[in-house]
C-alpha cells in the first residue's frame, strides 16, 4: 500500500442524473481522510466508488479510473467481490445480520468465505474484536444476538466484522451520525488507532470530527470536489470561498 | 376539545377496538365450540385407527382419510414449496422488471381462480393423461393453489429485509448469491414460514380440486398412481349422507382436520424458531 489510493476523473450516475463529476485526488496510504459536504453532495456516492458498491443500485453506473496500489478496480474483469473483500465498509446506521450471535455476526465474512476451522475462526474473531475496542465488552456474551448491543457497540461490530477478513483500506460512512457524543469519541479513539494499518477513508457531517481525525479533507458540492487537501489547511486557510462559506457555517 | 372529552372519547374508541379485534377470533371460537359439541362424541380409538365400515353399519373410523389428507399435503408441499420459495427469490431478487411483473399478475390471478377449476386443471392434465384418479393428482391440484401463496409471500418477506443488511453482507465481499442464501433467507425465514403455514392450512381443508382428482377411497391408500382418500371428502361424503352416525363422524372428522392444521403448524412454529429472527 504505498501508493494509496489514486482516483482519476470518476464520474457516477443514478440513472440520468449526474451525481459526480469528474473527482480526482489521491488518498495517502495509513492515513485518515475525509469527506465533507452539505447533504445530497455526492459524498456518499463517491466512497461507495470506491468498493464498487454504488452499481449495487439498480440503475447506478459509474467512468473513470480508481488505482488502488496501481490497479484500476474499474478495469474489465475485475471482480467487485473480490475489491470488497480488499475494501471494507462501514455504514451510517449500525447493521449486524439480526439472525447471527455476536460471534457469528464478525466470523460471518470469514466463513461466508469459506474459512471452517473453528481455531481460526476463533482467533480471527478475537483479534477483530480487540481490534474495534469492543472484546471486553463483549468476550462473555458472545453467542448473545448482535443486535442485542448498545448502539455504539453495534457500530463497533460492524467494525470488527469489516476487519475480521483483513481490508486494507476501510470506508466509514457517517459511521457515527446516530450515536451519542461518548460512543462517538470512542469510535474516534479506534479510527485513530486502526489508521496505523489501515487507509481510512471517512464521510462526516461533523467537521469537529474530520479536523479531530484526519490528515487530508476532500470537500464536496454539488457533485464536484470543490478544494482537496491537508486538513488543517483547509480548515484554517481555505483556498475556495465556497469551502470558507461551508465551514463557517454561512451555507449548507 | 377539553381533556375530560378527549379522555372520554380515547376510552370509547380503545373499547371498541377491542370488541372489533375480539369479534374477528369470535367465528372461529364458535366453530371450534360447535365442533367439540357436535362431533366429541364421535372421537375414540377407533375413529383413528379403523377404516369406514359399509353402509348402514355403525362404527368404524377415518385412519385413512387422516392418513390420506397427511400424504395429500406432504405431495402438496413437495411439489409446490421449492417451486414457489425458489420463484419468489426470482421476483425478490431480479432486475429486470417485465418478467417480475408478468409473473407476480398472474400468480395475483391465480390466488383468485376457485379451487374448482384447479380441480378440473388436474384432472384434465394428470387425470385425463394417466386414465386413472390418482393421489398424485389430488397433490398436484393442491400444490397448484399453494403456489402462489407460497410464492407472494416468500417474495414480500425478503423484500421486508432491510437493504442495509444485502448491503453489508456485500460490503464484506460474499457473492450475490450467498448474500440470498446466508443472509437474506434466514432473515426472512419467520415469514416465509408464516406462507407456508398459511398455504398448507388452506389445502388442508380443500374439498372442491379433490373431488375429481384424488377421488376418495374406503381402503388404505396402496400407491401415488390410486386414488386416495381424504378427510374433507369423507366429511363431505358422510355430511350429505342419511345416517346420523355418519353425521356425527362428519363432525368428528372436521374436528381432526382443524386439530391436525393447528397442530401442523404449531410444530412448524417450534421446529424452525430460529435464535433471533427478524421479520416475523
Amino acid at each position: 500500500m504505498a501508493d494509496g489510493i489514486r482516483v482519476k476523473d470518476l464520474n457516477a450516475w443514478f440513472g440520468d442524473v449526474h451525481v459526480l463529476h469528474g473527482i480526482g485526488l489521491a488518498i495517502a496510504p495509513k492515513a485518515v481522510t475525509a469527506i465533507i459536504g452539505p447533504s445530497g453532495c455526492g459524498k456518499s456516492t463517491f466512497i461507495r466508488c470506491l468498493n464498487r458498491m454504488h452499481e449495487v443500485v439498480p440503475g447506478a453506473r459509474v467512468s473513470g479510473t480508481v488505482l488502488v496500489e496501481g490497479e484500476d478496480l474499474y478495469a474489465p474483469g475485475v471482480d467487485p467481490v473480490e475489491v470488497r473483500r480488499k475494501i471494507g465498509m462501514v455504514f451510517q446506521k449500525a447493521n449486524p445480520f439480526p439472525t447471527m450471535s455476536v460471534f457469528d455476526n464478525v466470523a460471518a465474512g470469514l466463513r461466508l468465505a469459506g474459512v471452517r476451522n473453528r481455531a481460526v475462526l476463533n482467533d480471527a474473531v478475537e483479534r477483530a474484536l480487540t481490534h474495534a475496542a469492543l472484546w471486553d465488552e463483549v468476550k462473555d456474551r458472545l453467542d448473545r444476538p448482535g443486535s442485542s448491543l448498545s448502539g455504539g457497540q453495534q457500530q463497533r461490530l460492524c467494525i470488527a466484522r469489516a476487519l475480521a477478513v483483513g481490508p486494507e483500506v476501510l470506508l466509514m460512512d457517517e459511521p457515527c451520525s446516530a450515536l451519542d457524543p461518548i460512543a462517538t469519541a470512542k469510535i474516534e479513539e479506534l479510527i485513530l488507532e486502526l489508521r496505523k494499518d489501515l487507509t481510512i477513508v471517512i464521510v462526516t457531517h461533523n467537521m469537529q470530527q474530520a479536523a479531530r481525525v484526519s490528515e487530508a479533507t476532500g470537500f464536496f458540492l454539488l457533485g464536484e470536489l470543490v478544494e482537496f487537501g491537508v486538513t488543517r489547511a483547509l480548515f484554517t486557510n481555505p483556498r475556495d470561498t465556497r469551502t470558507e462559506d461551508y465551514i463557517t457555517g454561512r451555507f449548507g | 376539545m377539553t381533556a375530560r372529552r378527549r379522555r372520554w372519547v380515547n376510552v370509547v374508541m380503545a373499547a371498541l377496538t377491542a370488541l372489533a379485534a375480539l369479534g374477528t377470533i369470535l367465528p372461529l371460537l364458535f366453530i371450534f365450540g360447535f365442533l367439540v359439541y357436535q362431533g366429541a362424541s364421535a372421537i375414540n380409538l377407533d375413529f383413528f385407527t379403523r377404516l369406514p365400515k359399509p353402509v348402514g353399519e355403525p362404527g368404524g373410523g377415518m385412519a385413512n382419510a387422516i392418513a390420506g389428507s397427511l400424504i395429500l399435503i406432504a405431495l402438496a408441499s413437495a411439489l409446490g414449496l421449492p417451486l414457489g420459495i425458489l420463484g419468489g427469490v426470482y421476483l425478490a431478487e431480479s432486475r429486470e422488471r417485465r418478467l417480475p411483473w408478468l409473473i407476480r399478475f398472474v400468480a395475483d390471478v391465480l390466488n383468485g381462480v376457485p379451487s374448482i377449476v384447479i380441480g378440473i386443471f388436474a384432472y384434465t392434465v394428470v387425470v385425463l393423461s394417466m386414465r386413472r384418479f390418482s393421489a398424485l393428482a389430488g397433490g398436484v391440484a393442491l400444490a397448484v393453489i399453494m403456489l402462489p401463496i407460497v410464492l407472494r409471500t416468500t417474495e414480500e418477506m425478503m423484500r421486508l429485509v432491510p437493504a442495509s443488511l444485502r448491503e453489508a453482507a456485500l460490503a464484506l465481499g460474499l457473492p450475490e448469491w450467498k448474500v440470498i442464501v446466508r443472509v437474506v433467507l434466514p432473515t426472512a425465514r419467520a415469514g416465509i414460514i408464516t406462507g407456508v403455514m398459511v398455504a398448507i392450512a388452506r389445502v388442508a381443508g380443500e374439498t372442491a380440486p379433490l373431488l375429481f382428482t384424488a377421488f376418495g377411497n374406503r381402503f388404505w391408500h396402496q400407491r401415488l398412481d390410486q386414488p386416495i382418500a381424504a378427510l374433507p371428502l369423507q366429511i363431505f361424503a358422510y355430511a350429505i349422507s342419511p345416517f346420523d352416525d355418519w353425521h356425527r363422524q362428519a363432525w368428528a372428522g372436521a374436528l381432526v382436520l382443524i386439530t391436525l392444521v393447528f397442530l401442523v403448524s404449531l410444530a412448524a412454529r417450534i421446529a424452525t424458531r430460529g435464535r433471533y429472527s427478524a421479520v416475523r
